[in-house]
């Protein structure tokens, strides 16, 4: 045993050199930067969603980001998941105007949205939103955190087996966000794009920075600063992208508690059917 | 594990309580296993959002009707005149085939007119499902012997507070559960 | 080794009635009861009952997924969400369902290698083996065609690309693609395809299931020693209970990493990109299969030239169709296997130069996988040769792993079964097992390596 262990490590490794070289940067050109990695409240095993963050979130999203990007998964009766009033999300379904139809009369109408109506986005569809914005449909929110993730590149990968590191998309979107400057020295960049060392696509994007410091008021009083509403925002479509991630991960918990003492009851039970055999 | 089967005869019942111990886990994790396969059938979330709704009855005149969805079968809502409700009053409670209310914000009353409708003050409405209760069809408005609704499905008559008069359905057109939230919006379900 | 006489006894009149009848307990008895195991089994020969206990998992997960599951361009990438975000428990079935599909592959590989390093493909049990390729293959297909129903970008792109294989065939090849797709390019009518031949399939292989079960009852399992069993009664146990017990304890096991990535990382083994809709106007950057593909991947693309007549522009096979050669060739190779190993011991475990090249493939194998996650970039094996370009130049090792892979089958196995020397081989099971136990610190080998 110990003899073919010391073979495949000699194998492992003579392959390993032949590797070497493009094993340490195979990582593909963009994003120019690693995503910036954020303490989540809903990280690990046994994260909780930060219900005020989530609804700073939703705000950002509501006053900013929603005049181009949908959330079109959405409908308003999710948003009492994260701590609005029923009363609330009646309020704020009543903002909104939805089309239904057709009536008697064959016509459709618009009527004031419902809570069980999905939110409606800036545009009729995905080709108004592209002529609207140069050809470029801005992306729905409603996946965006699962949607991008940089590849995290060998060895790390293997690494966030163990330590349960998901948020690659969260942390991505986040550095984004905060991630805008002036390019470097010698970096062109095309116009009407913007450069962001963090931006997975390439060197620039087509978005504009778009939050600054103050840009929303918070009800809850929380200082309104750059850092503060990405970090808002992305939890919100963190949430968006699977509101049902805290109930995942506590009912794993209890699942793996459960198989553990299964395992350990089988492991006693098996060892104690085969000492019958060593007898005889 | 050698010290443990060294002794000759093992104990019988810990070994024993073992194997039941491992069995009833496991037996307990199989079951845990069904639930959310048979659970998934029920109604999910965006059925369940769609269990009530809410109507704007404001422009509904007296003599008009409307018929909406309501957890997939249609629900009349009409709006009285005052000679129907006079003639459902009229109707003695011995000629019904039906005498139950059959109205789920009344419970098991007799089936007055007042008990029927949408209650004092508001007698000229009535919100039925529309669903025959013979065998499920939509009967027609304004039709039939007494008035009210007459099922061309197979000829049941009912009158204008919506009770059974001839035919073969069994009960009074079912009455959900309705509320007025404000005096132009009624809330089913 | 079943033997064909059965020792089972109906206890009630009705089981004696039942019997004469339909044997049916007769038959659960005698497989799953009765059925003779080699004692010496180590925990790798679990894998069966996982496999098993997955492709149940499977089903019954597809199943009521496909309750809730709407196949149409316009609804799929939709309906997926709303299993996700509204059916009861939809997010957890889901997970289990695509998370299970991985599970199911890291299963069945370990299964292959573990029959290839003890061998047991050999003479008696060939079919055995090819019906476990069978398996495979319909496995593979059943996954591939599983992938592309949430209508993600890498469910359309997989699918263009993988249904592009056809189209290398020469003259049909563009027709049987379109028949295929039933369009010309993948749409509505392949994504119905998919889902109807998606359903289908895993029945097919719980067919080809009860056959490989069928025959390994005929010939009886093999052992870590490879020698058959000589003394039934010294050398095997009955199935239950302690090969029962020793499975379940397996499969709970594997349940607990199966829970790991279900509950904790669902997403870790999928790809990002296929949370965006499909896009028939948009290829995403690098198409990349499922992980358990990527070998296969690799060895597509690792043949990036035409295949001529020397010195002549005739080109015999392109270099397309080349890959598909290949790639189908690599999976294909596995069904004849148990002629290309020429060595009469069996068991690995007594072949000391085996052992090591089989250690080589499996980790060629897993080389194979990574490559096929890297871009299709460099110059190949002659620019490496001749312009010494080695960074980045996946293709060339895709080329010279590939070439290994073949080598290990159409090489390395018939030369070793004339070349090796085995080691001594006990004359028996028994003989073995008391071997083990006399050596301190071996006496663990005997049960199951935990």
């Amino acid at each position: 045993m110990k003899n073919m262990i010391s073979k495949i490590a000699a194998v492992g490794i003579a392959l390993g050199i032949g590797f070497g070289a493009s094993a340490v940067a195979f990582a593909s050109e963009y994003p120019v930067n690693k995503p910036r990695e954020v303490d989540w409240s809903f990280s690990g095993p046994f994260g909780k969603w930060d219900l005020g963050q989530l609804q700073r979130g939703y705000k950002v999203y509501a006053e900013v980001c929603a005049s181009c990007h949908s959330i079109e998964l959405l409908s308003f009766r999710n948003l009492e998941e994260i701590g609005f009033s029923e009363d609330e999300v009646k309020a704020i379904a009543a903002e909104f105007e939805v089309t239904d139809g057709p009536d008697a009369d064959g016509e459709m109408f618009e009527r004031t949205a419902k809570p069980s109506d999905r939110i409606p986005g800036p545009y009729e569809n995905n080709e108004a939103a592209a002529s609207a914005n140069n050809g470029a449909a801005p992306p729905d929110f409603s996946l965006l955190a699962k949607a991008r993730a940089p590849e995290r590149g060998f060895p790390t990968f293997i690494f966030d087996m163990f330590t349960l590191y998901a948020e690659n998309g969260s942390d991505y979107i986040y550095s984004l966000l905060t991630g805008y400057k002036d390019a470097p020295e010698g970096v062109e960049v095309a116009e009407g794009t913007y450069y962001n060392p963090y931006y997975i696509g390439g060197k620039a994007l087509a978005m504009a920075p778009p939050l600054d410091e103050g840009s929303v008021d918070f009800d809850d009083g929380t200082e309104s600063t750059l850092d503060q509403q990405s970090k808002d925002v992305t939890a919100f479509m963190t949430w968006a992208a699977e509101p049902y991630l805290i109930e995942r991960k506590q009912l794993g918990f209890k699942v793996i508690i459960f198989l553990l003492i299964l395992t350990v009851l089988l492991y006693l039970s098996k060892k104690q059917v085969f000492a019958t055999l060593k007898k005889k | 594990m050698a010290a443990k089967k060294k002794p000759g005869t093992p104990e019988p019942t810990r070994r024993d309580f073992l194997y039941i111990a491992t069995g009833a886990m496991g037996a307990v994790g199989a079951g845990a296993v069904v639930w959310p396969l048979v659970n998934q059938m029920s109604p999910d979330a965006s059925t369940l959002a769609l269990a009530s709704i809410e109507v704007d009855v404001s422009s509904i005149e007296p003599g008009q009707a409307i018929t909406v969805k309501w957890r997939g079968k249609p629900v009349f809502i009409r709006n009285r005149t005052d000679k129907e409700i006079e003639e459902a009053k009229a109707v003695a409670l011995v000629d019904l085939k039906d005498p139950v209310a059959r109205n789920d914000n009344a419970g098991a009353e007799e089936a007055t007119d007042i008990n029927r409708s949408a209650g004092e003050g508001k007698e000229n409405w009535i919100v039925m499902i529309g669903s025959c209760t013979h065998l499920g069809c939509i009967p027609v408005g304004l039709a039939g012997d007494f008035g009210g609704w007459f099922c061309p499905c197979h000829g049941s008559h009912y009158d204008t507070a919506g009770r059974i008069r001839k035919g073969p359905a069994p009960e009074n057109l079912a009455i959900p559960p309705f509320q007025f939230v404000s005096d132009s919006t009624i809330k089913i379900g | 080794m079943s033997g064909g006489h059965s020792e089972y006894v109906p206890s009630s009149g009705m089981g004696k009635w039942l019997d004469s009848r339909l044997p049916l307990p007769r038959m659960v008895y005698d497989s799953f009861i009765a059925y003779p195991v080699p004692r010496n089994l180590n925990g790798w020969y679990t894998f069966g009952a996982i496999l098993m206990v997955m492709l149940i998992v499977m089903i019954l997960t597809g199943v009521t997924l496909a309750m809730n599951y709407a196949a149409s361009t316009q609804l799929a990438f939709d309906s997926v969400e709303h299993i996700e975000r509204n059916v009861n428990y939809g997010w957890l079935i889901r997970s289990v369902h695509s998370n299970g599909a991985s599970m199911f592959f890291i299963a069945v590989y370990i299964h292959m290698f573990r029959g290839m390093y003890y061998g047991s493909y050999k003479e008696p049990r060939e079919v055995l083996w090819i019906l476990g390729v069978l398996i495979f293959l319909l496995m593979m297909a059943t996954a591939f065609m599983g992938y592309v129903l949430p209508w993600g970008q890498m469910s359309f792109w997989g699918a263009t690309v993988i249904t592009g294989f056809f189209s290398a065939i020469p003259l049909v090849g563009p027709g049987i693609q379109e028949w295929l797709l039933g369009g010309f390019a993948v749409d509505n009518a392949t994504l119905n395809r998919f889902f109807s031949l998606h359903y289908l399939l895993p029945f097919m292989i719980l067919g080809v299931v009860i056959l490989h079960v069928w025959a390994l009852h005929v010939t009886g399992q093999t052992n870590p020693t490879g020698v058959e069993v000589k003394n039934m009664k010294k050398e095997t146990v009955p199935f239950t209970p302690f090969a029962t017990i020793k499975d379940a304890l397996a499969i709970v096991i594997f349940m607990i990493v199966f829970a790991w990535f279900i509950f904790y990382l669902p997403d870790f083994l999928g790809h990002p990109d296929n949370y965006i809709k499909a896009d028939a106007l948009k290829t995403p950057a690098h198409i990349v299969p499922e992980w358990y593909f990527l070998p296969f991947y690799a060895i597509l693309r690792a043949v990036t030239f035409n295949i001529g007549i020397p010195f002549t522009d005739i080109v015999l096979i392109d270099s397309k169709l080349g890959g598909v050669i290949a790639m189908f060739g690599s999976i294909a190779i596995l069904f004849v296997l148990p002629w290309l190993d020429t060595s009469k011991v069996r068991s690995g475990n007594y072949r000391p130069m085996f052992k090591f090249f089989f250690w080589v493939f499996a980790v060629v194998c897993v080389i194979l996988g990574w490559l096929g996650s890297r871009p299709a970039e460099g110059s190949g094996f002659s620019g490496m040769l001749l312009e010494g370009d080695f960074s980045h130049n996946y293709v060339a090792f895709s080329q010279i792993f590939t070439a290994y892979y073949f080598a290990h089958f159409i090489v390395i196995l018939p030369f070793l079964g004339w070349y090796e020397k085995p080691s001594k081989v006990p004359p028996s099971i028994a003989d073995a097992v008391l071997d083990d136990n006399a050596k301190p610190g071996r006496a663990s080998s005997a049960q199951p390596a935990e």
